[in-house]
This record gives C-alpha cells, sequence and structure tokens, in this order.
C-alpha cells in the first residue's frame, strides 16, 4: 500500500516521476502556474468528490431522518393529528417506566440469545467442515447461502404454518410421535424458540461464508504440522481453526448483534401484527415501535423508542469493539 | 369487507407495493389533456371489477384499482400517505373503524359537497350519511356497504347433535346470547368432533356493536371501557362461552383459523355479509352445501362498512368524486351487492328485488338478501371514536384471546385491556 502514496514515491531516477515531483522551475507564466493549481486542487480535493456521493446519500437518508426523529421524540407528535406540543424529554422519561418496553427489550435480548449462540457455532463448525476436502465442496459451499437470497416474509409465512398450533406440520409430527403438540405462539420460550429458528435458517449460510473466507486465510502448513504432531482434527479446530479466527467471531457477533436489535420481520408474520403475541410473549423492541406510531398513532413516542434502539446499538456495537480490542492485544 | 390469510397478506402487500412504485413513477395521471387515469384503493374485497369497467366506458375515464389484502395493512398505508402528504390514490376506501381517526386530518380531503354530491343525501341510510361528514359539517365520504350481522352454522355438525337445522327453526333456538351459549353447551355435550364456535373475539365485537351505543369511547372520545354496559355485557358473553370451553381458541385470519374452516373444526361463526365470501373461499367445495345463514342473537348488528373519499392529494378531484359518486350511488351498490354480496347502505337498493330475492347457492339456497337487509334497514349505528380500531384490537384479538387460551384469567385480561385501551387513548 504504502508505494502508491503519491507524494512519497521514491525517486531512484527510474520510476516515473511522480505528478507534482517533476515540477519545472519556478515560471513566472500564469498558465503554467494556473495548471500546476488545478493539479494541485485535483490531488486534494479529487478524493473527497470520489467519496461525496455516498455521504451527500448518507446525509439526505440517513443523518437526517435519525435528526428528524429526535426532534419528533421531544414532541406530542400525532401521526395524523402532527404537532402537538413541545415535551422535551417526557417520552423517555416515559419509557424508562414502561413495562411494556422492558418486557420487549427482554423479549429482543432473549431471542438474541437464544439464536445467536447456537447460530454461530453451527457456523463454525460448517465452515471448518467446507474447509476441509470434502467431495462437492462447490456445490455445498454455495448451496449453504441459499437460505439467505429467499424472501424473508416468504420464509417466515412458511415457518409460521410449520409451527401451527393445530394445523402445523411440527406439532403435527409431534403428536404423531406420541407427544403432545406445543402451543408454539402461546409459551413464551417456545416462541422464542420457533423465531430464533427462523433466524437460524436465514443467517447460518450468511456467518458460515464469512468464517470459510478467514479459514482459507489461515496457512495450510500449521494444520500438516499439528498433523504430524498427532493432533486431532478436534484439537486442530479448537488449538489452531479457532483462535486463528477470532476477529473475525467477533465481527460476526457485532454485525448480529445489530440484526438482532432491529428484529421485526419474522416476528410481526409469526404474529400477524406488531403485538408479538396475545400478551406480549414476542414482542420485540422494533414491534413495539411500530405499534405505537402505527396502531396507536403516537408518532413521539414511536420515534422515542427508535431512538433508544439506536443508542443501545451503538452501545452494544462499543462493548464489542472494545472486547475485540482486549482479545487481540490479549494474542 | 374482507381480509384474508397471512399469506395473502405478504403477497398483496409487496403486489401494492410494486403497484405504488409504479403510480408514482407515472406521476398519476394523463396530464397531457387527455382523459385522466384514476387510481382507486381499496381493500379485501369491494366486487367492483365489473363496475369501474363501466365506467370507463361510459366516461372515457381509465380506473386501476389497488386493492390491500388485509384491511390492518390498508388502513397503514393510508394513515401513513395522509400524514405523508402524498402516495395516495383519486379515490380512497376509508373503513369505519379508523373514520374518526381520519377526520382528525379532515383537510386532506375534499368537500364532496363542492362536486354536487349533496343531492345524493336521499340516497342513504340516514346514519351512513351522517357519519360521512367531518365535525364542521364538511361532506369527506360517500357510503359504500355495511356489514348486516347474522351466524353462519354448519347443518351437517347441528344435525349429528341432534340440534334442529332448518335456519328458521335454528334462529328461533337463539333469541337471546343467553340461549345461544345454551345451544353451544347442548352441540359440546354431543359427540360431535368439532367445537361449537372458533373464537369469541368476534362474537363480543357482534355483542358490543349491536348496543347502538358507545363501546370504547363515548361522543367526546373519552375512555369509558369500564363503564360501557356493551362491553361489559361482551365480556360476560365470552367469558361463559370461555368457561363452557365452546370455542377452537383460535386467532382470527390466521393460518390456523383458515385450516379450520377448511378441515370443519367448528361449527359456527358471527357473519357479517361479506363474510360469506370468506366461508366459501376457504371451506372451497367441499364446504358447499353445508353452511348456512341464520340470524343473530339480539337485535340485529353491523360489522364493517366503508365510506369512498377523495383525498386532498389527487390531481383529479372533479373526476375522482365522479368516481365515488358513481360507485356509491344505486348502481354501484347494487353492482357490488351482485359481485361480492356487499350490503348497500341505501334503503332503496336494500328493498330492491335484486337484494330482497337473492339467494346464495353455497349456503343451501340461503336468502342472504332478506336476511341481511331484514336486519339492516333498522340498525342503529355504533359510536367508534378516535383510537377505536386500535382499542378493539387489543382489547378482543390480544386480551380476551390470551383468557380464552389460557393464558390468563378474567381478572388479568381485563387489567391488560383497560391498559392498553388507556394508553392508546391517552395519545388520541
Amino acid at each position: 500500500m504504502r508505494v502508491r502514496n503519491r507524494g512519497a514515491a521514491p525517486d531512484d531516477g527510474n520510476a516515473p516521476p511522480a505528478r507534482g515531483a517533476s515540477a519545472p522551475p519556478p515560471d513566472p507564466d500564469r498558465a503554467a502556474r494556473r495548471s500546476r493549481l488545478w493539479s494541485q486542487l485535483d490531488l486534494k480535493l479529487s478524493p473527497y468528490l470520489f467519496v461525496s456521493p455516498y455521504f451527500l446519500l448518507f446525509g439526505v437518508f440517513g443523518l437526517f431522518p435519525v435528526l428528524f426523529t429526535f426532534w419528533i421524540s421531544l414532541h406530542d407528535w400525532g401521526l395524523l393529528a402532527g404537532k402537538q406540543e413541545f415535551v422535551g424529554l417526557d417520552n423517555y422519561a416515559f419509557l424508562l417506566g414502561d413495562e411494556k418496553f422492558w418486557n420487549a427489550l427482554a423479549n429482543t435480548l432473549g431471542i438474541f440469545f437464544l439464536a445467536i449462540v447456537p447460530q454461530l457455532m453451527l457456523a463454525l463448525l460448517l465452515a471448518d467442515t467446507l474447509n476441509r476436502s470434502i467431495r462437492l465442496r462447490g456445490f455445498f459451499r454455495v448451496g449453504i447461502i441459499i437460505p439467505y437470497v429467499t424472501s424473508i416474509a416468504a420464509m417466515a409465512i412458511i415457518f409460521g404454518q410449520l409451527f401451527g398450533r393445530e394445523f402445523g406440520l411440527i406439532n403435527y409430527g409431534l403428536e404423531t410421535l406420541g407427544m403432545g403438540g406445543i402451543d408454539w405462539q402461546n409459551n413464551r420460550l417456545a416462541s422464542w424458540t420457533a423465531i430464533a429458528v427462523m433466524i437460524d435458517w436465514r443467517w447460518l449460510g450468511f456467518n458460515t461464508l464469512i468464517y470459510l473466507a478467514a479459514m482459507q486465510a489461515i496457512p495450510r502448513d500449521m494444520f500438516e504440522a499439528a498433523a504430524i504432531d498427532g493432533a486431532s482434527r478436534l484439537r486442530q479446530f479448537f488449538q489452531i481453526t479457532v483462535p486463528m479466527v477470532r476477529p473475525t467471531i467477533m465481527f460476526t457477533v457485532i454485525i448480529s448483534t445489530i440484526g438482532q436489535m432491529q428484529l421485526f420481520t419474522e416476528p410481526v408474520i409469526f404474529g400477524q401484527g406488531y403485538g408479538g403475541g396475545t400478551q406480549g410473549q414476542f414482542q420485540t423492541v422494533a414491534m413495539l415501535m411500530f405499534e405505537e406510531a402505527m396502531g396507536a398513532q403516537n408518532f413521539g413516542y414511536g420515534s422515542a423508542i427508535a431512538w433508544v434502539i439506536f443508542l443501545l446499538i451503538v452501545v452494544f456495537a462499543l462493548v464489542n469493539v472494545l472486547s475485540v480490542g482486549r482479545i487481540r492485544s490479549a494474542n | 369487507m374482507s381480509k384474508h390469510t397471512r399469506g395473502m397478506r405478504s403477497v398483496a402487500a409487496a403486489v401494492s407495493s410494486g403497484a405504488l412504485l409504479t403510480a408514482v413513477a407515472c406521476g398519476n395521471g394523463g396530464g397531457d389533456g387527455g382523459d385522466p387515469e384514476l387510481v382507486i384503493e381499496t381493500f379485501g374485497t369491494f366486487g367492483y371489477e365489473k363496475l369501474l369497467q363501466e365506467f370507463e366506458e361510459d366516461t372515457g375515464i381509465t380506473v386501476e384499482e389497488r386493492t390491500y389484502g388485509e384491511l390492518e395493512d390498508w388502513n397503514e398505508q393510508l394513515t401513513q400517505n395522509l400524514s405523508a402528504g402524498s402516495g395516495l390514490g383519486d379515490v380512497v376506501a376509508v373503513e369505519e373503524g379508523i373514520l374518526l381517526d381520519v377526520m382528525q386530518s379532515q383537510d386532506s380531503f375534499h368537500d364532496l359537497y363542492d362536486y354536487g354530491a349533496g343531492s345524493m343525501e336521499d340516497h342513504f341510510l340516514d346514519w351512513k350519511w351522517e357519519m360521512g361528514h367531518t365535525p364542521s359539517g364538511r361532506l369527506l365520504g360517500l357510503g359504500t356497504d355495511i356489514g348486516g350481522m347474522a351466524v353462519c352454522y354448519r347443518t351437517d355438525y347441528f344435525e349429528q347433535a341432534g340440534l334442529p337445522s332448518d335456519r328458521e327453526e335454528v334462529s328461533e333456538l337463539w333469541q337471546t346470547w343467553d340461549d345461544f351459549v345454551e345451544v353451544g353447551v347442548e352441540f359440546s355435550e354431543s359427540d360431535v368432533d368439532a367445537a361449537f364456535a372458533d373464537t369469541t373475539t368476534e362474537y363480543s365485537n357482534a355483542i358490543m356493536r349491536q348496543s347502538g351505543d358507545v363501546m370504547f369511547l363515548d361522543q367526546e372520545n373519552e375512555l369509558v371501557i369500564e363503564e360501557s354496559d356493551s362491553v361489559e355485557r361482551a365480556w360476560d358473553i365470552a367469558g361463559r362461552m370461555i368457561e363452557e370451553d365452546l370455542t377452537a381458541e383460535l386467532e382470527m385470519w390466521s393460518d390456523d383459523w383458515t385450516a379450520a374452516i377448511q378441515s370443519g373444526a367448528f361449527a359456527t361463526m358471527p357473519c357479517p355479509s361479506w363474510m360469506l365470501g370468506q366461508i366459501e373461499e376457504n371451506a372451497g367445495e367441499e364446504g358447499e352445501g353445508k353452511w348456512d345463514v341464520a340470524r343473530v342473537p339480539g337485535d340485529g348488528g353491523n360489522w364493517g362498512g366503508s365510506w369512498l373519499a377523495v383525498p386532498e392529494q389527487t390531481d383529479h378531484p372533479e373526476e375522482a368524486a365522479q368516481l365515488a359518486q358513481f360507485l356509491t350511488g344505486p348502481e354501484g351498490h347494487l353492482g357490488a351487492w351482485e359481485a361480492r354480496n356487499n350490503l348497500p347502505s341505501s334503503p332503496e337498493t336494500l328493498q330492491s328485488d335484486e337484494v330482497q330475492n337473492h339467494t346464495n347457492p353455497y349456503f343451501n339456497d340461503a336468502p342472504v338478501g332478506e336476511i341481511y337487509a331484514q336486519g339492516a334497514m333498522d340498525l342503529e349505528p355504533t359510536h367508534f371514536g378516535i383510537g377505536h380500531f386500535a382499542i378493539q384490537q387489543s382489547t378482543n384479538t390480544e386480551a380476551l384471546l390470551s383468557w380464552e387460551q389460557g393464558q390468563a384469567d378474567r381478572e388479568e385480561a381485563w387489567e391488560q385491556a383497560v391498559q392498553d385501551a388507556e394508553r392508546i387513548a391517552e395519545n388520541n
């Protein structure tokens, strides 16, 4: 990377002179000065011009909505009635004492742990398997990502039917085996499990591919040397593979955290609405936000919840980043 | 109007958002001096396909209908686009549960008096006409259909249970809701392998609406859920049905509910006229001739019904108002009745031969026209209030159902209902 740094190009006489480095001796000629000015500007400004579209779009579609949402959250603001009055931080104060919010937060975190822990472990094992020389390796590597490209709504509808209480396939199977059916929606833990299964089915392939990419970067001779030393497959996995991909694991944890805090589509379709079950047993924070803003038309409070989700994601990301730093320095 | 199952809902949402994009891209109209193109937005089944064709032929104005599968989705879209100030069609359907919410932004709609709709007053049932007005007296919407109320039941199960199965006798059997529960108990003691009802949630809804009074909110939009006689009565009847274990404990419109209609897992369900199409669709050929329609216990009642309104956002208010008047006029009402059994909100049409003599072959040739029209003529409208739809969802669909499904006892369920209602009412 360093050699591409224009100003720092070493002048060994052979290499084509870097731009600006071979400037002619000072010339009073205006045109030449202007051209040099242009090239200076080009050098300084064009990188910013090239990256500007992203930041302009981010400003319009990312930053502005975030700030405007904060502005709304400081008001009593109905969706149809519009702005009613400035209430300061009242919406946030209400949120702190709101049982429904804490219930939703507990659900979100509960589903998160139920989904992510097995998912990442399974993804590691799968990636390790795909990293070996197995038959039809290419086929399996492509196949594993297919769930990720399917429509999330279509998937949730199918899983919703599988997990039906009376006519669902899973309960049918359980009853055929002589076990009682499970009330997937009404039992809190069962509903979390059903949603976690949907999440895992969809994201498992994605994380597996990321791990696989990281594992490909591990030098093969490390495994060979270990094998010669008599290390078993399992030992190689725990003492070479896992430590080598640890930063990647942290990366997937961060990505999953951000995704899970916004968990919405799967539970909404599972429970046919923002309520998350008859008693909110699987209502996530994002669902509560929609219920308040769209159902109860309380846009101000909905915005406050949106901001708290945003802050929570920031906090979780920071915790993750700090712990990554710890792990790195420990190595 | 009817709703669809879960699956249909998302498909419909996907399709409609696609339609939305196209409409936005095309700028929603001709604009180069030619005839304008109108967009009408509805939900469920309004039965407008043929009528729109007629309108196109008569006026040369092209009309595109955008339909949302489920009412809930459409309500949300309507609210969002109203507050955003763009994205709505030229004519939109507003359902009764959300009518007062929408009237909060009354300036977002054209006053239909400005387009000569005032002359239609005599055509409508008085209350339907009245409810289309904003508090300031602007005519916001013209009435489409009303729900009417009846009970659909499975004749074969009634026979098996040793109950009468003829619709007249069945209607005699349950004059009151207490009778209804007793019939249910008798049914459940027989050896028929089916529940008496699908769920209590919509029966309670029907009972509340029969009172012709207030439900959750009074005329001043104050929450009266705890003092409301109609709500108390509905919870009492529903409670007895729960205690006697008369229901299949299904959530209405869920996949399980649809599958249960198909497999015949329950014997009765509340049946506004638009529900006939739902049953026919879900029960399919196998159910033909097995279902029949009896009178509802108590004094009639109403469930469902809409108004057509012209949003301020439209570029063609004149033509849009023309379309709304056509669809809610005599011809439009009759067309919707013939296509989908959507009960007209006009006394004249209700008494017409086309409605009165209409029988439905799927339901044992039941004289559905007569059954529904009879109740509709002397219907007392129920006052809803702002936020009604959301409160009804949380009270009936969530709180009552959690009691029915054994997740809460009566006290807990009631507490949940009151708390949620307070929360919603506070914001409105």
